[in-house]
């Protein structure tokens, strides 16, 4: 199929008298990768989800097509077989002058993947526009694709533009509105060329840091905090390439677009082009998917609004907002509220009342029910005095009478909440019990789903749950109360607390006390950092690295010790522990020396810190440590300077940090030897170092003073 | 106008040995033959700034500087003389001074600066924003542009300088964040806060802090107090208060806040605040502001105290240099006769060079463009002179050359010397036929015959 239309395409070229004139191309990831909708996401695929009752991927077809696209490669991934048949059924793959083409892949795990084997199939030869299948835009591409060509043609470095938006400053906005992180964006105000990008709390400092280098080779930089990644790129074909010979960019921005950013070698540059008045958002999480239905269903997004894109089910646009299908049975007492949407064939009972929410297809609504802030996907039943409010409900859920959901809960597929029962706040629950290992991959949303339903892996349900949702032979389940059908899903280890942060539900005040308090707090460090700045600056003018270096000292110590501990606790192989402490070593830039010591340290400290009563117990835990992990500690003594830092090391954890030591000095020191650590050699320089130094200064050579002698008769006896 | 100006005059530098002495401390150094304080004494007279306060490093310096002020600027300006110990940095001259300081604002210049940027101006800028503190800055100056590869020796970086790394909000009207020093050779850290506040930082490699700030008193007082550490305004007093702006519950706390707003409030609180925004030229109000009120609906007594830090950035035409090295001082004489003449205001000569008053040159003795020459000074037969200053009372014997040089004040000169990129400073008698390329001579040095190049000659100190 991709052969053919090249060459159709290549005909194109020779007709049209325009030199290299390609069919625009997109790449559409149908897979986001990640597992923010989860649990829906276990079931289908996360472009196929309902927005304002389209699919997702509609959106992102439709904008695709009125922007000039001609050839789509539509990258399926999890849920392939879905992604694919809908694209079928729905003709997406049948429109005369829009090819879309499926890529189909059921190993790639990300992004990064799926280039490469995009690259592999050879489908694209120009530029290109890569997009998510979850974006909603109605931006127009000829103003961003036409700065892209010719800063090509000027640069064959520049090879992507990415699309940003205006956004208001502060977390707290972009917490509520789209529930992402901040985004720090530099951009030359000039070129437009993008110099920095830091999302995500992955540096949690209060701080930017910009290299040097970039500050030297630009004048004026612009450093945004205003800005939003609209995940819109447009993409020169060496973008592929580049996927594909750095194996490992598996993400687009935290390690494509950064791998660019800092690799001054090739020499790539990325652009940025800023809309002004068009709209283009990505719904990455359940906040987002709330936030940009809101922006649907308020028209921003227009001509992509749900009574132009479905005409065929003829959505009516009412006053205030409301959209109604067709055949909407809805009792005369029922009140819908402004901002509304109802699908077609769903029936409301009397006294409900809806507000602010979208209604699927095909569902019943019960009387005295009060529907609030929700989405509720398609042939949902909703029984009598049921409350939601800020929930989302999949397809086929059964509420029975009475029962309440509160704020942030996700429904997924088919879930039967019982009589009376309340779900409480930003549960998640789906068929599927939560998969029990949270090895932050997602392996089962790719995990081969080839049949189109849910078919969901027998061993997972206990024969609890049948995919026949009228089936309730199995007897309730106790966690949605009397009838229900369902696990409620834990909330994830790490994210608890964090719920709020993505869900559908609007951030309660304290929550948004507590962003203004992380600030406050992020920024309490920095004035201290400030202080510390100013320190630091007025003892710059005599040793200018060494405070630099001196910092990384401490930091590089706490990794060790985290590590060290790590190791500890999860008995990790001596020998993959040294692989890590080489690694950070590395990573730091730290002299082995330095690294021998901080290892010993942390021996140290862990003797210290397990149990022990009296000095002859810790001299055993000491013991103990030492005997278990002598060879981590060896594999960094190279050479005698080593195994005196390490005494030094020693003296100096005897001194400060743990005094319990002192008295045992000798007796460890011995152990140290006895365990051929320490050679004597290098204990005998030591004791010669020291011999000079002040009365203070020897008092442990005092105390191994015997342990020394009898190694300097043990010499002399064997010159002898 | 209520602003009290402090001018550091200095005293001492190492950078411009052999030049200075004790008998020629720097507010002195002449520069294209008047003392370099001069030029900033000359402008704030311009901008009717004249309640002023010299603080001149060292007692013997300070008396030098007072009797020239008192000889100079008899009319208007009202001038005292601060002699400060040497070594203790501009913030603790300031914090020698600090009980002479009774306005409302406090406007600091370096005595070393030759600009015509008006100091009014910043001042203006300064109330108009309410501001903690405003700096001045301008553009990197182009150092050493003409083929002179002069005086000095002094290896610098060709690359155009950096000196500061400076933050700006989008409209350039407040300072964000600044770097000086060692700070800009290495990674520059941002704060956050900052960024969430205003949205968007420009960064700029490309100005120059110049040294002229104007502070609020009551917050200049409060950090050279509490900081007792902070040595330079540049390095340590401006860092701080921009890096504080947001949180400046440091400062502005305890009496001078009281004070302050005791004074203003007490009259109208709301017309205070209403003014300032007329005042700031704004119908929204400043960041600042917005990220104050953040809190207000929370809990209003919890707001947060900020200050602003503006910036007043001159327009790239203007001329603005510091002498503060002697590459810096050929190029400031350099300037002076030429492009910027127009410091020199009282001139007013239709050549493009600046000749005293009755000149006796000899015969075919030719003076070129962007020369001066002081008066009284005398030339003997077949003198060449380009892009040269010539002190006062000079005796110059005849075929000498002079190019691309400075000669001070009552400089003989023997016949057929050869003078190059070098500078002369007074008294110094030259015998026949000296060459000098790229050097200088100290005062009262005796140069005989010979080649130097590159050399430095002066007297030993006593």
């Amino acid at each position: 199929m991709g052969a053919q239309k090249k060459g159709a395409t290549a005909r194109v070229a020779e007709d049209s008298e325009v030199v290299a004139r390609h069919s625009l191309q997109a790449i559409l990831l149908a897979d986001s990768f990640t597992t923010k909708f989860r649990p829906i996401t276990l079931e289908r695929p996360r472009v196929l989800l309902p927005l304002v009752n389209i699919p997702m991927i509609d959106y992102t077809l439709a904008w695709l097509e009125s922007a000039g696209v001609e050839e789509v490669f539509v990258f399926c991934c999890a849920h392939s077989k879905q992604v694919i048949d809908y694209l079928g059924s729905s003709g997406w793959s049948s429109k005369p002058k829009f090819s879309v083409t499926t890529i189909e892949a059921n190993d790639s795990i990300s992004a990064g993947d799926a280039l490469r084997l995009i690259y592999e199939r050879q489908v694209i030869d120009g530029d290109f526009v890569l997009i998510s299948g979850d974006t909603v835009s109605n931006m127009l591409l000829t103003q961003a694709l036409e700065e892209h060509k010719e800063r090509r043609k000027r640069d064959a470095n520049a090879i992507m533009t990415m699309v940003v938006q205006h956004s208001k400053p502060s977390p707290i906005t972009q917490q509520s509105r789209l529930g992402t992180d901040e985004l720090f964006m530099a951009i030359n105000p000039d070129t437009k060329q993008l110099l920095y990008y830091e999302d995500k709390a992955e540096y949690s400092k209060g701080f930017i840091s910009l290299d040097k280098t970039l500050i030297a080779d630009n004048p004026s930089i612009v450093l945004h905090n205003d800005k939003q990644d609209c995940y819109i790129d447009i993409c020169s074909e060496e973008v592929l390439s580049l996927f594909t010979d750095n194996f490992d960019y598996q993400h687009l921005r935290r390690h494509f677009v950064k791998g660019l950013l800092l690799d001054d070698i090739l020499g790539y540059k990325i652009f940025t082009h800023e809309i002004h008045s068009s709209y283009a958002a990505r719904i990455d999480n359940f906040r987002s998917y709330d936030t940009i239905s809101k922006d649907i269903i308020q028209r921003w997004t227009y001509p992509f609004v749900p009574d132009i894109l479905c005409g065929s089910s003829a959505i009516k646009l009412e006053r205030q907002g409301i959209y109604r299908a067709s055949e909407v049975t809805q009792s005369r007492s029922a009140q819908v509220g402004s901002f509304t949407v109802i699908g077609q064939g769903t029936k409301i009972g009397n006294n409900t009342k809806i507000s602010h929410s979208v209604i699927g297809e095909g569902c019943s609504i019960g009387s005295n029910v009060t529907i609030e802030g929700s989405y509720i996907w398609n042939d949902v039943t909703i029984e009598d005095g049921c409350k939601l409010s800020h929930a989302i409900v999949c397809d086929g859920v059964k509420m029975k009478l009475g029962a309440v959901l509160e704020p942030g809960v996700v429904l997924s597929v088919k879930v039967v909440v019982g009589e009376q029962f309340v779900v409480p706040a930003y549960s998640m629950v789906s068929l599927i019990q939560q998969p029990t290992q949270q090895d932050s991959d997602e392996e089962l949303e790719y995990a081969e789903n080839s049949s189109g339903t849910v078919e969901i892996p027998s061993d997972k349900l206990n024969g609890e749950i049948a995919s026949d949702l009228s089936d309730t032979r199995y007897g309730p389940t106790p966690e949605l109360g009397t009838g229900g059908v369902g696990y409620i899903w834990s909330i994830f280890e790490g994210a608890h607390d964090e719920e709020w942060r993505h869900s559908v539900a609007p951030i309660p005040t304290d929550k948004v006390a507590k962003i203004m308090l992380d600030k406050d707090e992020d920024e309490e460090l920095l004035t201290q950092d400030g202080n510390a700045l100013v320190e630091e600056l007025k003892s710059d003018s005599e040793d200018d690295d060494n405070e630099g270096s001196r910092d990384d000292y401490a930091s590089f110590e706490k990794e060790v010790e985290a590590t060290f501990l790590r190791a500890v606790h999860e008995n990790v192989k001596v020998d993959h522990a040294v692989l890590e402490m080489n690694g950070l070593r590395l990573s730091y830039n730290i002299a082995a020396v330095d690294c021998a010591g901080a290892i010993f340290y942390s021996m140290m400290k862990l003797a210290v810190e397990s149990l022990h009563s009296s000095a002859s117990e810790l001299q055993r835990n000491a013991m103990e440590v030492i005997t278990t992990w002598q060879k981590l500690l060896k594999s960094f003594l190279h050479d005698i300077d080593e195994e005196i830092e390490v005494i030094l090391k020693f003296e100096e954890i005897c001194l400060e940090s743990a005094k319990e030591f002192s008295p045992l000095f000798s007796q460890i020191l011995h152990l140290l030897y006895d365990k051929e650590i320490l050679q004597e050699d290098a204990i005998l320089r030591w004791a010669d170092e020291k011999e000079g130094a002040d009365e203070s200064d020897k008092m442990f050579l005092k105390r191994s003073e015997k342990f020394i002698q009898w190694l300097r008769e043990a010499e002399e006896e064997e010159e002898d | 106008m209520d602003f009290q100006v402090v001018v550091l005059a200095g005293g001492n530098s190492k950078n411009l040995t052999p030049l200075i002495s004790k008998d020629v401390p720097k507010p002195l150094l002449s520069v294209a033959n008047r003392p370099l304080l001069y030029y900033v004494l000359h402008q704030l007279r311009q901008s009717n700034l004249k309640d002023l306060i010299v603080v001149v490093e060292g007692e013997d310096a300070a008396l030098h500087v007072g009797s020239w002020i008192s000889k100079t600027f008899v009319d208007g300006l009202h001038v005292e003389i601060a002699a400060v110990p040497e070594d203790i940095g501009t913030a603790g001259a300031l914090r020698a001074i600090s009980h002479h300081l009774t306005a409302k604002d406090i406007l600091v210049v370096s005595g070393d600066l030759v600009s015509d940027v008006p100091p009014g101006a910043v001042a203006a800028t300064h109330r108009r924003h309410d501001a903690a503190v405003t700096a001045m800055l301008c553009s990197v100056p182009v150092s050493g542009s003409l083929e002179s590869g002069s005086s000095g020796g002094k290896d610098k970086t060709k690359k155009p300088g950096r000196y500061n790394i400076i933050g700006l909000d989008p409209c350039k009207q407040f300072l964000l964040h600044i770097a000086t020093g060692s700070e800009i050779e290495k990674d520059s850290r941002l704060q956050k806060h900052i960024l969430h506040a205003v949205g968007q930082m420009e960064i700029r490699s490309d100005l120059m802090d110049a040294h002229m700030y104007a502070f609020k008193r009551t917050v200049l007082q409060e950090v050279l107090d509490q900081k007792d550490t902070f040595r330079s305004l540049k390095q340590d007093v401006v860092p701080y208060l921009v890096r504080s702006q947001l949180k400046s519950e440091a400062l502005l706390n305890g009496i001078s806040q009281a004070e302050e707003n005791g004074n203003e409030k007490l009259s109208s609180p709301n017309n205070q605040v209403l003014d300032s925004k007329i005042l700031a030229n704004a119908s929204t109000p400043s960041f600042h502001e917005l990220y104050s009120m953040e809190m207000e609906p929370d809990d209003s007594a919890q707001t947060r105290k900020t200050h602003k830090c503006c910036a007043y950035i001159a327009s790239s035409s203007s001329y603005c240099v510091r002498l503060n090295s002697i590459q810096a001082f050929m190029d400031i004489n350099r300037d002076v006769t030429g492009d910027a003449d127009h410091l020199l205001s009282d001139t007013s000569s239709d050549c493009d060079n600046i000749i005293g008053p009755s000149p006796k040159l000899g015969s075919k003795t030719t003076v070129g463009p962007h020369c001066m020459l002081g008066e009284g000074s005398e030339m003997g037969d077949k003198c060449q002179v380009k892009r040269s200053v010539i002190g006062r009372h000079c005796r110059i014997g005849s075929h000498v050359k002079i190019v691309n040089s400075v000669v001070m004040n009552h400089v003989t000169i023997g016949d057929g010397c050869i003078i190059q990129g070098s500078v002369v400073c007074s008294n110094v008698q030259l015998q026949e036929r000296v060459v000098l390329k790229d050097c200088l001579v100290g005062a009262g040095f005796v140069v005989t015959m010979g080649e130097y190049k590159g050399e430095s000659l002066a007297r030993k100190e006593k």
